[in-house]
């Protein structure tokens, strides 16, 4: 506990006109107030204060616990005034942070096991419960391994067991998830960070080479215009709308673009509404306008963005299709999407930017397509809507003025999920908003650990710290190495992935610790492999889930019956489940599936466990915000009765298959055996401590380290943390579970997450000795880019780096070289291969350009841009359960589902909490008092809403804030409806899911599924 | 005592992004318990301040006169008024002025006569036919007077809510409203004494639901207090004299009891 007691009694946050009461200036002697009342704060006073960070959206807010000593039970929780994001604020639900403690009696307490065919739940303990999944796991796993795939290259996988979840549990507790699912040999593994953020990942790395948020909350006080497009921030990401409201008071303009007006809308300088789906539409337009009317920053462009590139010959787009298209596989091969190089293999640049084949008139011509006729007649936005916006945001284009963007769900939740956001990152280069601040992208992720989950990577496709899953073409470690490790000629580009070899033997290490060795590729050939070209997603999951294919099925605090697409189908895969673990603090539809309403109870078979976890104040570890903060929460009380935290019950289950498998043997059983498994405390607990030290990385050996430009030396011992990933080698001296969190501790063991400190040097609100942030305590990513070539800042006035006397001063330098003029300077995009910000996409799944395709499921039966009404790329699923129906007069109306501040994701957390479902009691459909009145809808009544997938009831909201569009000259109505509802809770619910309606496609780069647009219709019920 | 400071509690409805921080967490402090409601169409829930709800945020649409859509969101609950018309006709001393000046309430008092609800020019005080108890925010008195802030105000994202000398707070509500322009106005500091809640509307006040244009204490009050109501404790118990007040000041209506209809929720 390292708040001061003077911190939390303060908490000034909120005393109004600079004046504390503190300083009123009177006594604050005994008071006669009503005794209880008075008792309260007393009470409160004298209780254990601990800190804990909020559990719900990505903003990372601080909150302070008071445990009663005599007790041990939490009595009060409101936010920290000590902490500098939400300064003691809280939205609703932060504010209720206290019915997620023991006093809420829906709370899981005990675990809970449902047999074959039982009708209801037994109460279980542990004693009984871990054998019981250890034999499951077991059987499951040696039944069902496949050694070697079709091919004949060893794959060592297991297809029949399953994984999603969590980015609701801590840093630590995600380590140890990927770490079990990938010993066991896990391929379908995934988590929300699919169903969330993954585009945004594929987005921004492709662009500018890391996948996260490129600024963070407090930043956005330092814009002077801010696009809120794809969000609805005041509801969903309240807290980063405080920092929103702060640049307002100095003068910033906000805009808002949506399909809805909400209370963002309410907030922002004017709302401009669009039809859902066709954000590429509206930003192409944007980017044609930067372009036409030179407003872009000609010297950013040029030095930091591949702008001057020269695109190969071969390289083409016609009637909606990129160069290299396989209509059969609905695949590109990218072979042509390449640059031309040099003799010594560097990039041939123009840099008059004329030459017709650079990225920049390429780019010029592909937007010139997008004309305001056009994109009005496609989004539903009026041209004078259109022009505000060009106009105000692109003003941001000169060196004084930042121009942030704040997106969510809507922009990555759709076909084109990466385009989407890579349109951005066009319109942010061009105006030379990146890596300044009151700039960059900001993706607000939607959960409280979805940046640090993903790091952690519980997904298929990466390991930790964004390191490749290996495909069974790889065979060998040094064939994978030679594979992702990137070269680059130009002396001139740092191409930071050229250490990668270093992060990756350190991971092995960090997993097979001795037992990896160089002989044996430190224990590569242990690890499951992906078939070549195949996805393992969430969507791809429950397809295999609905074949019967998957037998065993890990769901951690999750809720895939209500919050995944096309829930009638996720619903019948489960049912076709052998085993099923759960693992969360309140029971929900998922664990509950086989009594859902309609469910033939007796005949399912599945064996279900669900285990009561810790809630996130109930232990110690870290969370990472969408800002990249890794912060560290202390533990305020134990869990009531049976509950351990998640890292525990991972521990525990993994001990007790490692026994089995010692004991009996087993295929494949090297992972498992061989697997570092020492993450318990002297007490036999889950130590976050050890488990966050074995993530920073620790040196196995003693190591010297010498730097050979500054002629340093220096010494290492073993065990040993590593003080940075600067320090990780590629021979196996050091492990390391994730590269990206190297430097969350100095060598000497201080945890640097638990900094509490409130310097802020720049006054830029970076706030440097508070937590860590990655990489390397960098709190704006790129920010070399807000510096000229000689390392002068373009603005002065928000001054977030600065090259003086031979060294970097203000934020942590991204990347320690010298400016780009100098000598040894290097570009300022470092983990780019070419150094330099990437307008033209060539790992891009669907082309290297951004371009408006129709949703899956839309009105149109025509795309006005080209003849590729959807977008080209995207896996079409074919059963029988995966019903299109577009235009059509059965399902005329748009829909775009989402949540509201009062709820979170699925509800399955907040649906429990008597204070916020009073606030948001029953599941409601948004429409315009124009359809309503057409289809003599009252305010209030209960409608049916269908799709050609499942139907859904919900009450009717009339309102003014929704509105028809005209598309292609036809009245086109959107609505709208939260996705927080499900059967199990409230009791006396009569509506399900709004995931019966959505269809099963996604994202043609990362499966994030499309909710956000696509048809259904509306009846009186 | 003269050391002590009004304080005065000012909501800028122009800054609320009505989050509902407040709402939740003047539950959490208070500890009070969210019951089972339902949706009728509006994002407004519970539809109305009840004896479990003592701050509301209440959402309103409207298109003004130009044509210009507004969502409107004002926070309500207790306004704290000088000229109390609830702690005049209470007969028990339930509710009470506080040394801050803010209206208190003593619930071990409180004899359900339910006389401040049909009394009070803002309809705020709610009754819970369970505890037979009348129920209002007190501004966190027990927190005010230790000079922490109330929860609403602590929590509140966006300080449009802010509490302070009620000096200091009037000149912040009128600066708020110079800058804004138009019919921006501060609502609160002309009638019932002043009260110690305040509000920066953007619209005149008849614009938004449920705020009285021009609050009074009612004249029956005025005369009961003044004249009668020393006389009736003199001679009857303080639960009588509830009864007899309510008679004379209302006639034999019952102020509506927003606790029945809710039983039996969660």
């Amino acid at each position: 506990m390292n708040i001061s007691r003077r911190g939390f009694l303060k908490m000034s946050g909120a005393v109004g006109g600079g004046v504390a009461l503190s300083s009123l200036g009177f006594n604050l002697g005994p008071a006669r107030a009503y005794a209880d009342e008075l008792n309260k704060m007393n009470r409160v006073r004298i209780a254990k204060q601990s800190t804990t960070i909020c559990c719900y959206c990505s903003c990372g807010c601080g909150l302070v616990c008071s445990t009663d000593k005599a007790t041990n039970k939490i009595i009060n929780i409101e936010g920290d005034a000590d902490h500098p994001i939400n300064e003691g604020a809280l939205c609703a639900k932060g504010a209720g942070f206290f019915q997620m403690t023991e006093a809420n009696e829906h709370r899981l307490r005990k675990v809970l096991y449902r047999g074959p065919g039982g009708t209801a739940w037994e109460e279980k303990d542990w004693e009984w419960a871990l054998p019981r999944m250890a034999r499951l796991i077991k059987d499951t796993r040696d039944k069902n391994f496949i050694k070697r795939n079709a091919k004949g290259e060893l794959v060592n996988r297991c297809e029949a067991i399953g994984h999603y979840g969590s980015s609701n549990v801590d840093n630590e507790e995600c380590w140890l998830i990927t770490t079990v699912a990938r010993a066991l040999g896990v391929v379908y593994m995934d988590h929300q960070a699919r169903v969330c953020h993954s585009p945004s990942v594929g987005a921004l790395a492709e662009s500018f080479g890391r996948g996260s948020m490129t600024n963070h909350y407090i930043d956005m006080q330092n814009a002077d215009v801010i696009l809120i497009m794809g969000s609805n921030m005041a509801e969903n990401h309240p807290m980063g709308f405080r920092w929103v409201t702060k640049a307002q008071e100095r003068g910033a303009k906000v805009i808002h673009v949506d399909p809805r007006y909400t209370r963002t809308s309410a907030r922002c300088d004017f709302h401009v509404p669009l039809r859902s789906g066709t954000d590429i539409a509206f930003l192409g337009g944007m980017i044609s306008y930067i372009i036409e009317n030179k407003k872009y920053f000609k010297e950013y462009v040029l030095n930091y963005t591949h702008a001057s590139f020269i695109v190969d010959e071969s390289f083409y787009f016609k009637d909606g299709l990129f160069s290299g298209y396989d209509a059969k596989k609905r695949k590109y091969s990218k072979d042509t999407w390449v640059y031309e190089y040099d003799a010594n293999g560097v990039p041939r640049r123009d840099m008059t930017l004329t030459h017709p084949r650079t990225v920049f008139q390429i780019m010029r011509k592909h937007y010139s397509r997008y004309t305001l006729d056009k994109v009005s007649s496609i989004t539903g936005v009026s041209k004078e809507n259109l022009l505000k916006v060009y106009e105000i945001y692109s003003a941001t284009g000169v060196p004084d003025k930042a121009g942030t963007e704040c997106y969510a769900l809507g922009w990555t939740q759709h076909t084109v999920g990466v385009e989407n956001i890579r349109a951005m990152t066009l319109v942010q280069m061009l105006l030379g908003n990146v890596g300044i601040a009151g700039g960059g992208i900001n993706a607000m992720r939607g959960e409280p650990n979805v940046q640090g989950s993903t790091d952690h990577a519980i997904l298929y496709h990466i390991l930790p710290g964004y390191l490749k899953t290996p495909p069974a073409s790889l065979d060998t470690l040094d064939k994978y190495l030679k594979k992702y490790t990137p070269v680059s000629h130009d002396p001139k580009s740092a191409n930071y992935y050229s250490n990668y070899p270093k992060f990756m033997v350190s991971l092995l290490k960090a997993w097979f610790d001795k037992a990896g060795t160089k002989d044996n590729d430190f224990g590569y050939s242990w690890l499951p492999k992906m078939d070549d070209g195949k996805h393992y997603s969430t969507m791809h999951m429950f397809d295999r889930m609905y074949e019967g294919k998957i037998k065993g099925f890990f769901c951690i605090g999750a809720d895939n019956a209500v919050s995944s697409p096309n829930a009638g189908k996720v619903r019948k895969g489960l049912e076709k489940l052998d085993w099923l673990i759960g693992e969360n603090i309140f029971d929900n539809e998922t664990y509950q599936f086989w009594r859902a309403p309609g469910v033939d109870t007796k005949n399912i078979k599945t064996e279900v466990f669900l285990l009561p976890a810790s809630a996130s104040m109930e232990k110690e570890g870290s969370i990472s915000n969408s800002g990249r903060w890794v912060q560290w929460k202390e533990k305020a009380c134990d869990g009531p009765d049976q509950c351990i935290p998640v890292g525990e019950i991972e521990i525990k289950i993994m001990q007790a298959v490692k026994d089995l498998y010692a004991k009996e043997g087993g295929v494949h059983p090297e992972p498992i055996l061989n697997l570092y498994w020492d993450y318990l405390d002297k007490d036999g607990h889950f130590s976050a401590t050890k488990t966050a030290q074995r993530i920073n990385g620790v040196f196995l050996e003693d190591t010297v380290i010498e730097d050979k430009a500054k002629g340093t030396k220096v010494v290492f011992k073993k065990g040993q943390l590593v003080p940075g990933f600067g320090n990780l080698q590629a021979d196996g001296k050091t492990a390391c579970g994730n590269w990206c969190i190297s430097g969350s501790y100095t060598a000497d063991g201080i945890n640097k997450m638990k900094s509490r400190g409130k310097e802020d040097p720049t006054g830029l609100g970076l706030f440097p000795n508070w937590s860590f942030a990655w990489p390397v305590g960098r709190r704006i990513l790129y920010n070399r880019c807000s510096v000229d070539l000689n390392g002068k800042p373009y603005n002065p006035k928000r001054n977030l780096l600065e090259w003086k006397d031979g060294k970097w001063v203000g934020d942590v330098p991204d990347g320690p070289w010298p400016p780009q003029a100098e000598k040894e300077g290097k570009y300022p995009f470092i983990m780019q291969r070419d150094g330099l910000g990437a307008f033209f996409g060539q790992g891009m799944a669907d082309g290297p350009l951004p371009e408006h395709y129709e949703p899956l499921e839309g009105p149109l039966t025509k795309n006005p841009f080209s003849s590729q009404l959807i977008n080209p790329a995207i896996e079409i699923f074919e059963g029988e359960m995966d019903k299109i129906e577009r235009a059509s007069e059965k399902f005329p109306y748009v829909i775009t589902t989402y949540s509201c501040t009062e709820h979170w994701c699925s509800g399955a957390l907040t649906r429990w909490q008597s204070w916020l479902l009073e606030a948001q009691p029953e599941q409601y459909i948004e429409m315009s008092d124009v359809l309503a009145k057409e289809k003599s809808i009252k305010n209030g009544e209960r409608v049916k809403v269908s799709s050609v997938r499942g139907s859904v009831t919900a009450v009717a909201m009339v309102t003014q804030r929704l509105k028809p569009f005209t598309i292609e000259g036809k009245t086109v109505h959107q609505v709208g409806m939260p996705f927080n509802y499900g059967w199990l809770f409230p009791k006396d619910t009569k509506d399900d899911t709004t995931n019966f309606l959505t269809p099963t496609v996604g994202c043609a780069n990362t499966f994030c599924p499309e909710y956000k647009a696509f048809m259904v219709n509306v009846e009186k019920l | 005592m003269s050391t002590k400071p009004e304080l005065v509690k000012l909501i800028d409805t122009t800054l609320c992004t009505a989050c509902r921080g407040c709402q939740v967490a003047c539950k959490q402090w208070n500890e009070m318990p969210g019951l089972r409601t339902k949706q009728v169409g509006t994002y407004q829930n519970p539809p109305d301040l009840q004896w479990n709800t003592w701050t509301l945020m209440r959402f309103q649409e409207y298109r003004d006169d130009d044509g210009k859509f507004q969502w409107l969101f004002r926070k309500d609950g207790c306004m704290h008024c000088t000229d109390a018309a609830c702690v005049k006709v209470c007969p028990s001393g339930a509710l009470y002025h506080t040394p801050l000046k803010t209206v208190g309430i003593r619930r071990d008092k409180c004899i359900g006569c339910k006389e401040c609800i049909a009394a009070c020019p803002f309809d705020v005080p709610r009754h819970d036919a369970a505890t037979d108890k009348v129920y209002k925010c007190d501004l966190c008195y027990s927190r005010i007077e230790q000079s922490v802030p109330p929860a609403c105000v602590k929590s509140c994202i966006t300080k449009a809510l802010t509490i302070g000398p009620k000096d200091a707070m009037i000149k912040k509500a009128y600066a708020r409203v110079a800058e804004l322009g138009g019919d921006a106005n501060v609502y609160g500091d002309k009638f019932v004494g002043g009260t110690h809640v305040i509000y920066v509307l953007q619209y005149k006040p008849e614009v938004y639901d449920e705020l009285p244009v021009n609050p009074k204490v009612p004249l029956s009050v005025i005369v009961w207090k003044d004249l009668l109501k020393p006389l009736s404790l003199l001679t009857a118990g303080a639960a009588a004299a509830g009864v007899f007040i309510h008679y004379i000041t209302h006639g034999p209506k019952t102020p509506h009891d927003d606790g029945q209809e809710q039983k039996g929720g969660e």
